[in-house]
């Protein structure tokens, strides 16, 4: 480093000579912005402040647009225009003028340009494209300075297209002998990587060399990239983990230059960095742990100075423990480091311990234990930040024994609390706790009454939503249900009839639907009683109009009885001409349907609610009235987003010669606010099936499963439990003073502070009891997931069984393939070909579950042989997609050797054609039966196999097929009668695509007989991909061209692009090409058209452009659905690759 | 991860701002003021990490100066509050006994020869200060300050 300084030093005497004045503050009072400054400091209003701003802007702006202006005065304008915008004044006029002294300036003026334009700029501004000439000079300049200054800008902000423009330069800035240069190289490269990280792909094992680098700083610079690649993906980097652990021994010892230390400590924010990493690393994984836990003992050791930072670096450790692998000796050691926090006298490190222990009772309700005193001191404390901190931590910890002690503390916060923020959080957090743990019905309507009057319209909409279906939908029992509304609507009633006006709106809404729904139950409840209340509200001025249009709905559903009309009728009469229509209509629906009880009764019948609705989400209805208009002449209609993508397209051609090809906000609309239609018919179908499935888990409960996996059942508690007795004993600590001294678990009053008085001190004690209840003695209970083990009073009750007889195969279906963002992660994860078994059985386990209902309903077959089909052909969803399909050699599975003899009865004609695996779709004792699909050149076969295993001759074999999706065709020579002892038939089928789904499946059942005894049925169900069903289409652009004008449906996606070649685009394309069977068409520049079509020629065409490191592809086809489907497959193909 | 640092005075005048994320201008000072009220108003033995919607700042307090740092939540709030001691520490050992007019007066100052590579080192990231301070850091310590942040202070 020094000789760089040297270098500098005397490099610079030129530029320093252009700097007449010296001497720092001197210099400062003289100068303008020193005026500035001064002036602004000496006046006393706002008002004023901005009278001199603005005035200083106004010659600012005078200044910088006079031709005489030189650089060296620009460089001073530009200074006081910073400090101006920095105090909240716009000098949006300075911003191409710094861009300008950036570009023209000498080094020091260049500076004060490039410091300028990261002030002013953000990365989406349009202004930064005229930066990147000026970077690419300067990082190309051979002066030190020039090139240190524009990785720093670039570092700080680039432009996300222009990367590759530069990237080559950069990249061999790795290679710098000076070691400035290579660590602004590396964290340019770390910024590129979190704008685009697959532009720096394929820099990785450079990423390696820069970890080796000789210089600490250059690693440290490398450590932020891998930090960020690790958290991503860790099982990409186990082999790393010793060279971290080797690096953080070295930390830890002191091997870095003294110039690293802080107060003392080497290098802490260095260790704290490695620390992160190697939690990453170690997470999940037994024998990556092994190796970090000799370097964590070593720095829980080291870390014994009493000072903040060294505290810092214990949480950090300690988080990692908890995090890895569990390690007995550690976790006593962290518990003890925990421990010595939460009993600090110091505020900030009491909150570290909270938060430390917010983290670890996740995996250890025990430690909650051991502090139950100091949690309940510190829920008393006058800190809120504290108290919200051990609110959190209490709501990790609620079961259904303390459940009312926790709630009733949560609302005593939030009815002290004024931070809006905090009390959205909390209200959720409560209205999760109750519908999970309630005791009992009084209880969980008040609570969430409190938490509608406090949380009050700010809080979630979803919170009502999910109290009113948990309302309408009830429970497993039908007495239950009514106890629990009918508390609902007396608790209302009667807050009601006080003081109405102070309750929020959401509150209202609630209350009004809650009486319109269920005031029937409370029979001496008259309507009309119900309705004057309800009229009562509407007079508030306060009410909304929102709220206004709920109450005349439940007034809808109430008048009945001469005094109800009447009540009715003087409303309507208000209302009927209000200028809000909707509030109008609702007033015209209260008015016909109160004088007809008749049609009242079909529109709005009583406890309906239970009644699925079926919602069309396709809109298919309109198809008609679409084609008709289409046909007169009307443009086809265009989503949004397609329509903005357009209007960008045409604005970016003005901007040629940089090619950026698309606003930031284009970026913004992709997956996530894309329903397919497949994801609403799963979330449809889903939901109140089964209360796991159902779960809507908050943030903070993802995060809990995902830690919790770490802690098997056997391996961790097992190795736990004895330890956790040590840890009793050793609980006193150097931090805590004598009168602190004593177990905090002990059954006898103790308090630390030193002069109690016994009342208070027994309140405390029963608190505490009342607080930690339940979390000793089952701990392993609670280890496991509370919400398993405790019976949850409010079980969302399954529905009965679903009408279709595929739905439970269909759930399965849209478990595993659904490619939107609801199952992304779940989806994501089966790419994952690690992973796959294991999730595919549990998702299985749920399938089968839902299946048998349904099955078992129908009642033709027995629910053991259905079960084994599901097992049996699930899999083969997995591995069978595409891939298998297209592979022409076909997988012979060991396990099953009559695989091969299936083969050889495989009809003559299909030979040389490429057909799927032979999969078993069920067996019995006397009969297996396979099948596989043949793909031909303009249809596709289902090839059935029955092989009869017994020893006597089946007769009258009867095969069924059906499918929701597909049209199914036998092949008319094909049928079979009968199947001889031990041989096979063979049946065909052809099949065609009614309605595409991205997996369509067929549903069938083989009837048979033998000569002796009763008719018997086997059922079973055959899926395979759509991607089967896929021909490529072979058109000129021309007709591509005119086609897609023609076709109605579309969807649009960024996939990820291929690019470990020259040409990404066309090696993405031809990868797609290649798995998915589809026809280039053409290629031209960063735009592919591709084409292909779904038997029997139902065209689809896609349409592919590069951007930004991505492949927009937009698909469009006449057939609805087909697109989603098809970029399902594309983006799985790609994945795959 | 740091979204930004304030250095603001006990009258609530922002001294220094520099944000990490973009912000749009008309919000800046609509947060700078919530963000220093937040701070202002609390007392010493109360602790110096605050919630403030989705993220939690920092702050500590030098005489009559406040240097407030807003941090993702997973961020370890205690590293941060001793990297701003860091950070005056650097300030500090550069205007020997820093001061509250130091921080503003010398918005681009470098005319000191200590500062005359600071165009070699760190550069224009930052205002002023954070510039001085990376500067003097390269000096003293190659890296601590960036160990936590990275590029965010450069």
């Amino acid at each position: 480093m020094s000789d760089v300084v040297e270098k500098t030093l005397t490099a610079l005497p030129s530029l320093l000579s252009l700097d007449s004045q010296s001497g720092a503050t001197k210099l400062s009072s003289t100068s303008k912005l020193g005026n500035l400054i001064r002036g602004i400091t000496e006046l006393t209003s706002k008002h004023e402040e901005e009278k001199l701003i603005q005035r200083e802007l106004a010659s600012i702006k005078e200044q910088v647009s006079s031709p005489n202006t030189s650089m060296r005065q620009m460089k001073e304008l530009m200074v006081r225009a910073i400090y101006c915008e920095m105090l909240g004044y716009e000098a949006s006029f300075s911003y191409i003028h710094a861009i300008k002294l950036a570009q023209q300036g000498t080094a020091l003026e260049k500076r004060v340009g490039y410091l300028a334009v990261s002030l002013f700029l953000n990365e989406s501004h349009e202004l930064l494209l005229l930066l990147v000439n000026t970077v690419l000079k300067d990082l190309q300049s051979t002066n030190l300075i020039e090139v240190c200054m524009a990785l720093t800008v670039v570092s700080q902000m680039f432009p996300k297209d222009m990367i590759p423009a530069i990237l080559p330069l950069v990249e061999e800035k790795l290679n710098h002998p000076k070691e400035i240069i290579r660590r602004k190289a590396v964290l340019a490269l770390y910024k590129f990587y979190l704008i685009a990280p697959n532009q720096v792909q394929h820099i990785h094992n450079k990423f390696r060399k820069a970890l080796c680098d000789k210089d600490p700083g250059v690693m440290a610079a490398s450590l932020h990239i891998y930090l960020q690649m690790i958290q991503e993906n860790p099982e990409g980097y186990k082999d790393l983990t010793a060279s971290f652990v080797t690096i953080l021994k070295q930390v830890v010892g002191g091997k870095l230059p003294m110039d690293f230390n802080y107060h003392s400590v080497p290098a802490p924010w260095l260790q704290i960095q490695l620390l992160r990493i190697l939690a990453f690393l170690g997470k999940n994984d037994q024998s990556s742990s092994e190796i970090i836990y000799e370097v964590l003992d070593e720095s829980l050791r080291r870390a014994e100075i009493n000072h903040n930072i060294t505290y810092a670096i214990l949480y950090e450790c300690v988080k990692c423990i908890y995090t890895i692998h569990p390690k007995s000796e550690l976790l006593e050691k962290a518990a003890k480091c925990i421990g010595n926090f939460v009993l600090s006298p110091k505020i900030n490190l009491k909150y570290l311990g909270l938060k430390a222990l917010t983290y670890v009772v996740q995996q250890d309700p025990k430690l909650a234990l051991q502090h139950q005193m100091t949690i309940i001191e510190c829920l008393d404390h006058p800190d809120l930040i504290i108290k919200r901190e051990t609110l959190e931590l209490l709501f990790r910890i609620t079961n259904a024994q303390n459940v009312t002690v926790i709630v009733e503390k949560m609302l005593e916060f939030l009815r002290v609390n004024k931070d809006d923020y905090t009390t959205i959080d909390l209200v959720g957090k409560v209205a999760e706790l109750a519908e999970k743990y309630a005791p009992d019905n009084e209880w969980f309507i008040e609570t969430m009454s409190t938490v509608f009057s406090v949380g009050g319209d700010m809080m979630q909409p979803d919170i009502p939503n999910s109290f009113l279906k948990l309302l309408s939908e009830g429970f497993d029992s039908v007495e239950e249900d009514r106890k629990l509304r009918l508390f609902a609507v007396d608790s209302y009633v009667s807050l009601l009839q006080g003081e109405p006006g102070k309750l929020p709106q959401r509150f209202l809404q609630v209350i009004s639907w809650v009486l319109g729904e269920y005031s029937y139950l409370r029979e001496e409840l008259e309507a009309v009683t119900v309705l004057r209340l309800l009229a009562k509200l509407l007079d508030m001025k306060s009410t909304s109009s929102e709220t206004k249009s709920w109450v005349l709905m439940a007034m809808t559903k109430l008048c009945e009885g001469g005094a109800g009309v009447s009540v009715a009728q003087e409303v309507c009469e208000a209302y009927s001409s209000s200028l809000d229509t909707v509030l109008r209509q609702r007033a015209q629906e209260l008015q016909h349907l109160s004088q007809d009880c008749e049609l009242r009764a079909r529109v709005l019948p009583r406890d309906a609610s239970l009644e699925p609705l079926e919602v069309d989400s396709s809109l298919s209805f309109l198809d008609g009235f679409v084609s008709e208009a289409l046909a007169a002449g009307a443009a086809p209609y265009k989503p949004p987003h397609q329509r903005q993508e357009e209007l960008a397209q045409a604005k970016a051609l003005s901007l040629e010669p940089y090619s950026l090809s698309l606003p930031i906000s284009m970026s913004s609309c992709s997956i996530a606010d894309r329903q397919s239609p497949t994801l609403l018919s799963v979330s449809s179908g889903l939901s109140g099936e089964s209360p796991d499935l159902s779960h809507k888990g908050g943030s903070t409960m993802l995060k809990l499963d995902g830690v919790k996996r770490v802690w098997g059942r056997e391996g961790y508690l097992a190795q736990r439990e004895p330890v956790e007795e040590s840890a009793h004993v050793e609980v006193p600590s150097p931090l805590r003073s004598p009168s602190q001294q004593g177990d905090a678990d002990s059954s006898h009053s103790q308090t630390p502070t030193p002069t109690p008085t016994p009342q208070p001190e027994q309140e405390k004690q029963q608190l505490a009891s009342s607080l930690f209840v339940g979390l000793g003695s089952q701990s392993s209970v609670c280890l496991m997931g509370k919400s398993e083990q405790t019976t949850q009073r409010f079980r969302r009750k399954a529905k009965g069984p679903v009408s279709s007889s595929g739905a439970g195969a269909q759930v399965s279906n849209s478990l595993v393939s659904t490619p939107n963002t609801a199952n992304n992660l779940l989806y994501n994860n089966l790419l994952d070909s690690n992973i796959t078994s294991e999730l595919t059985v549990s998702s299985l386990e749920q399938t089968s579950q839902l299946s048998q209902g349904p099955t078992a309903a129908n009642g033709t077959c027995d629910v053991e042989l259905t079960d084994g089909d599901m097992k049996e052909s699930s899999p083969s969803l997995v591995r069978d997609n595409g891939v298998v399909a297209a592979d022409p050699a076909p997988h012979e599975d060991p396990d099953r050797p009559e695989d091969l003899c299936l083969n050889t009865h495989l009809p003559a004609e299909f030979s040389g054609l490429c057909h799927s695996e032979i999969t078993l779709l069920c067996s019995n004792q006397s009969l297996d039966l396979s099948a596989c699909h043949v793909q031909k050149e303009d249809s596709l076969a289902l090839v059935v196999f029955i092989y009869n295993s017994s020893d006597s001759d089946i007769q009258q074999i009867l095969l069924e097929l059906d499918s929701d999706e597909l049209e199914v065709s036998c092949v008319c020579d094909s049928a079979v009668q009968e199947a001889r002892s031990h041989s096979v038939a063979v049946c065909q089928y052809s099949l065609t695509v009614k309605r595409p789904s991205v997996h369509v499946e067929v549903v069938g059942m083989v009837s048979y007989q033998f000569p002796v005894g009763t008719p018997q049925s086997v059922q079973f169900s055959y899926k395979l991909p759509l991607t089967s069903f896929i021909r490529p289409l072979t058109v000129s652009t021309e007709e591509y061209g005119t086609m897609w004008l023609d076709f109605s449906h579309d969807t649009k996606q960024k996939l990820t692009l291929i690019s470990d070649g020259q040409e990404p685009l066309v090696d993405t394309l031809n990868v797609l090409k290649k798995k998915l069977k589809l026809h280039v068409v053409e290629i031209i520049g960063m735009e592919g058209i591709v084409a292909c079509r779904l038997l029997q020629d139902q065209p689809c065409l896609m349409h592919c452009r590069l951007h930004a490191g991505t492949l927009s592809v937009w698909l469009r086809s006449p057939v609805p659905d087909l697109p989603d489907c098809l970029m399902y497959y594309c983006q799985r193909a790609l994945q795959e690759h | 991860m740091i979204k930004f640092v304030l250095m603001v005075n006990r009258q609530g005048q922002t001294r220094l701002s520099r944000y990490y994320d973009p912000v749009e201008l008309n919000r800046r000072t609509l947060l700078e003021n919530h963000v220093v009220h937040c701070c202002l108003s609390r007392r010493k033995d109360q602790c110096s990490f605050v919630d403030y919607k989705d993220f939690k700042l920092v702050y500590r307090q030098y005489a009559a100066l406040y240097i407030v740092v807003g941090v993702t939540d997973n961020e370890n709030e205690l590293s941060v509050y001793e990297l701003v001691h860091n950070f005056v520490e650097v300030l500090d050992k550069y205007f020997s006994r820093v001061s509250e007019l130091d921080v503003s007066f010398n918005l681009t100052n470098h005319s000191r020869p200590e500062l005359d590579f600071l165009s070699l080192a760190p550069l224009p990231v930052c205002q002023h200060h954070f510039l001085s301070f990376s500067t003097t850091s390269c000096l003293s310590a190659p890296l601590p300050v960036f160990s936590t942040t990275s590029c965010l202070f450069l």
